[in-house]
């Protein structure tokens, strides 16, 4: 029963680590924005690194995707849909923005 | 070997059938979430191809429709449903009673709720101010993104009643325990797609 406890100590550990984390994360991205400063270019880029960091932290401690062994599947499903979302999102916005240039 | 099954959004060997039967239909709903990714990625890229001067027409820009303070308490009311779903899963895993399962899933109701409240009025002021899905392309597809996003977390809430209503009438049986897990790995996938959502259409359009 102890050691029951000393277990769900831990993953509420986890769990906390990880909004501590996607908190601090988002105040930061959001700071950005109100308070300006940057030039557009380094806001976006690090808007989207910021998001990308929060996008792992929350795969690895809110929805337990992470390197270990036996998450292998999981793990796989994930890289394969980003990898079809790459081609699709990225190949649509690519080609769009080419024809935009194109087309002034 | 049933110790080497999902770790953390599991039940654990203590829940026995239960916790093997969760590996396949668990495996299953990340099957199918994945394919909803699929839906919100493209649909995020007919957003980005369309926040410039040819898609907003003329019409209501980001600038002109977004608030900031309001995006940023729906990010924090999200954010915090997210953690009070993982603390009623770990309720559920370490058998702390349906009580317990209960009352961190009415927080999250709550907090889902609270998040719809704030998106609805921000959509009501928008179209007050004449920012319609029909003004102009942009303003079509950021419609067709975020209330979209909305209406899954309107499905999630929904369904978080029906689960609550599940565990007074069956209590905490084999079945009510893998439809929570799936309701719980739902709400996190939601909580992912609107940091897409808050950095690329809201943070990015008022860059």
């Amino acid at each position: 029963m102890t050691d029951d406890n000393a277990e769900l100590h831990h993953e509420l550990r986890q769990y906390l680590i990880g909004f501590a984390l996607s908190l601090a994360l988002t105040v930061v991205a959001f700071g950005l924005v109100a308070w300006g400063g940057l030039a557009f270019k380094t806001a976006l880029a690090t808007i989207g690194a910021l998001a990308i960091i929060q996008i792992i932290v929350q795969f690895r401690y809110f929805l337990h995707i992470d390197l270990s062994a036996q998450k292998r599947e999981d793990l796989h499903l994930v890289l394969f849909t980003i990898l079809l979302l790459t081609i699709m999102a990225a190949g649509t916005i690519w080609i769009m923005s080419n024809l935009a240039v194109r087309m002034m | 070997m049933t110790e080497q099954l999902h770790p953390g959004l599991n039940l654990g060997p203590q829940h026995g059938k239960a916790h093997e039967h969760a590996e396949t239909v668990m495996f299953g709903f990340w099957v199918f979430l994945m394919s909803d990714l699929v839906i919100f990625g493209v649909i995020f890229a007919t957003y980005v191809t369309t926040v410039n001067p040819m898609g907003i027409a003329g019409g209501p820009g980001p600038a002109d429709i977004f608030d900031l303070k309001s995006v940023f308490i729906q990010t924090m009311l999200l954010l915090t449903s997210s953690l009070t779903f993982g603390i009623a899963t770990l309720m559920l895993r370490h058998k702390k009673g349906v009580r317990h399962v209960v009352l961190w899933l009415s927080v999250t109701l709550a907090l889902g709720l609270g998040f719809l409240i704030f998106e609805v009025r921000d959509f009501s002021t928008m179209f007050a101010n004449g920012a319609a899905p029909s003004r102009s392309g942009f303003l079509s597809a950021f419609f067709a993104l975020v209330p979209l996003h909305g209406l899954h977390v309107a499905s999630g809430a929904v369904w978080l009643v029906v689960m609550m209503m599940q565990i007074t009438l069956f209590g905490l049986v084999p079945m009510v325990k893998t439809r929570l897990l799936r309701l719980a790995l739902f709400w996190h996938f939601l909580d992912v797609i609107w940091i897409g959502i808050f950095s690329i259409v809201y943070l990015g359009g008022l860059a």
